[in-house]
């Protein structure tokens, strides 16, 4: 028995517009109830939706860096919806003609393998509110959300694993971050995920397909990656009871995560395409994008992390790994970047950004840009350590201080006494005081072979330790080669 | 239409759009609506064969708004139609937490 797992994935992406898809409504997260609405998102008789621009640039932005055909003609369609969640029981969304399509998207497996995944559409639609029942014997509706610009991406079946899934998710977040067309903050509800998972099961010969199932609206990547294992593992126990448990006689259907007892639980019969009874939507015009329109989006588009990656490794000399940490999302890629900008030198700005700043923001847990260390800072700290002035324990002290501290890091290392000993005069008495009192060692140094580096090593801890660590290392390496080479 | 509309077609949009309609309203409705798409039907004389579809009736495209906040209604304003309200909420049967848009 051979089975293969076939997973889709459908993404919706929260757009980082500052009102609503079709009106004016200010788009705020934590709001009290039904205070952002207005008679176009409360779905009135009679109101006209107008079409938000901005959104529609992000949409267009976004669908080229997924390297998509991007319409050039495309409209609006209503599907039927008749939850109260949306009140006027139909969605805004684009059925036939989507803004974009056929494109792809590369992730690099934990493997280092690169695995392309096609796109199948993105497209433009608005979002529900919410419906909120917990405990109640009714539903409490906050329609602040109502009418929410949304990219939903949509996936060929080329993932394979639940492991896949997520990688692409985290991938994808951190391309609408680089891209600036979302915060895509999980905790906000930004992205959120519904997978379409079956397996192909060949045993004697046979071929078998599970029913396709949908698990609705997974808002992390924990939860997306467990329910794609948890119907991996369910679809293959079912068909293992009953041969017959198979796509022709099952269908689709749609299923719910529950976070607590992490499995998914059977919710309907997925409704067929016809049954949405999507049809135009004649309150709305369509929408046509020329040349000049589209390159102006595509200008707007910034480096993207795989390039800037890559330019930090080549322009940089950082080696892949800090690379890879610092375009790990666009905060810290901000940060890195802006205290090169300012003067701090790249490979020095690298150490502290991923050996202190994100120690501390993961500790916080927080962003890069939100410990309280300016990018200006983190230049003159780099600064410093380049020039010798500060060593690498004295720069962890630093960091520590400038945490709350808005001073220039040299105020600080004077006021602190961290100023390395840089004075030849000063450190010569101190090398010549270890030489004349560590005869052995000197001795083997001199000798060379396997020992010499040792001792070498030796004699430098020496003259450290009667500095207390403020001795400049290379200037002293320097002054026990002089003295003692023959 | 060449086929007759059936009364189980009638149910089955009554049930997507969460109406509950009596044996009598079904076959009532059941003959409105053929009478409807008989009516409509008619538009099949004409040969459509070299005919672009059109997505919108009036020649127009591309209108948009800035995106700029406008004030929305007060939290009363916005509930004062509604047949029932919980606080700051609308108040609703209790729905199965769906919501697949």
């Amino acid at each position: 028995m051979k089975e293969e797992l076939i997973v889709g994935l459908e993404i919706h992406v929260q757009l980082a517009t500052k009102t609503k898809m079709f009106c004016g409504c200010k788009l705020a997260f934590g709001d009290p109830p039904n205070s952002n609405v207005c008679p176009v998102c409360l779905g009135m008789p009679g109101v006209l939706p107008v079409m938000n621009r901005q959104a529609y640039e992000y949409a267009v932005r976004a669908g080229l860096a997924l390297n998509c055909q991007i319409a050039r003609f495309t409209k609006w369609d209503r599907k039927g919806y008749y939850y109260p969640d949306l009140p006027k029981n139909y969605q805004i969304s684009q059925y036939d003609l989507p803004m974009s399509h056929d494109g792809f998207l590369d992730i690099e497996l934990d493997d280092k393998r690169t695995k392309t995944i096609r796109i199948l559409r993105a497209h433009l639609e608005e979002d529900a509110g919410k419906n909120l029942h917990e405990g109640l014997d009714h539903s409490r509706v906050d329609l602040n959300r109502t009418g929410t610009p949304l990219l939903e991406i949509v996936t060929q079946p080329d993932l394979s694993s639940a492991e896949e899934c997520r990688i692409l998710a985290m991938e994808l977040q951190k391309l609408m971050q680089f891209l600036g067309v979302s915060e895509a903050n999980m905790q906000k509800g930004h992205m959120r995920f519904e997978p379409n998972i079956n397996l192909k099961i060949t045993e004697d010969g046979r071929e078998y397909r599970t029913p396709i199932c949908e698990v609705k609206n997974l808002n992390s990547f924990r939860a997306l990656e467990r329910a794609v294992a948890y119907e991996e593992w369910r679809q293959l126990e079912e068909w293992k009871n009953n041969h017959d448990y198979t796509l022709d006689n099952y269908g689709k259907q749609n299923r719910g995560w529950d976070d607590d007892k992490e499995e998914t639980v059977f919710q309907r019969e997925k409704e067929e395409a016809h049954d949405y009874r999507y049809f135009p939507e004649p309150d709305l015009v369509p929408v046509e994008i020329d040349d000049a329109w589209l390159d102006r989006i595509k200008s707007e588009i910034p480096e993207l992390p795989g390039v800037m990656k890559k330019r930090f490794t080549e322009e940089y000399g950082l080696n892949d790994y800090d690379a890879a940490v610092l375009t790990g999302d666009r905060a810290t890629a901000d940060f890195f970047n802006q205290a090169v900008q300012a003067g701090g030198p790249a490979k020095r700005v690298a150490n502290i950004v991923t050996q202190f700043g994100l120690k501390t923001a993961n500790e916080q847990d927080r962003r890069m840009d939100e410990i309280g260390v300016s990018t200006e800072q983190v230049a003159q700290l780099a600064q410093l350590v380049e020039n010798g002035l500060i060593n690498a324990s004295a720069a962890a002290t630093i960091f520590e201080i400038i945490l709350d501290d808005e001073r220039h890091p040299e105020t600080i290392a004077r006021e602190n006494n961290l100023i390395q000993q840089s004075d030849t005069g000063a450190l010569e008495a101190m090398v010549d005081e270890v030489i004349a009192t560590n005869i052995q060692a000197v001795q083997d140094f001199q000798t060379g072979g396997k020992k010499s580096g040792k001792a070498r090593g030796f004699l430098l801890g020496q003259v450290m330790q009667k500095s207390k660590g403020k001795a400049n290392p290379k200037i002293v390496g320097e002054l026990i080669d002089k003295k003692l080479k023959k | 239409m060449s086929a007759k509309l059936t009364e189980d077609q009638v149910r089955h949009v009554a049930r997507l759009a969460r109406l509950n309609c009596t044996d009598e309203e079904i076959a009532l409705f059941t003959s409105q609506l053929r009478a409807i798409l008989d009516y409509v039907a008619q538009l099949e004389e004409l040969d459509t064969t070299d005919v672009e579809p059109l997505a919108h009736c009036l020649p127009v495209h591309n209108v948009f708004r800035a995106d700029e906040v406008r004030e929305s209604l007060s939290n009363d304003q916005a509930l004062a139609n509604a047949p029932q309200r919980d606080g700051e909420y609308f108040a609703v049967p209790k729905v199965l937490g769906d919501t697949s848009a």
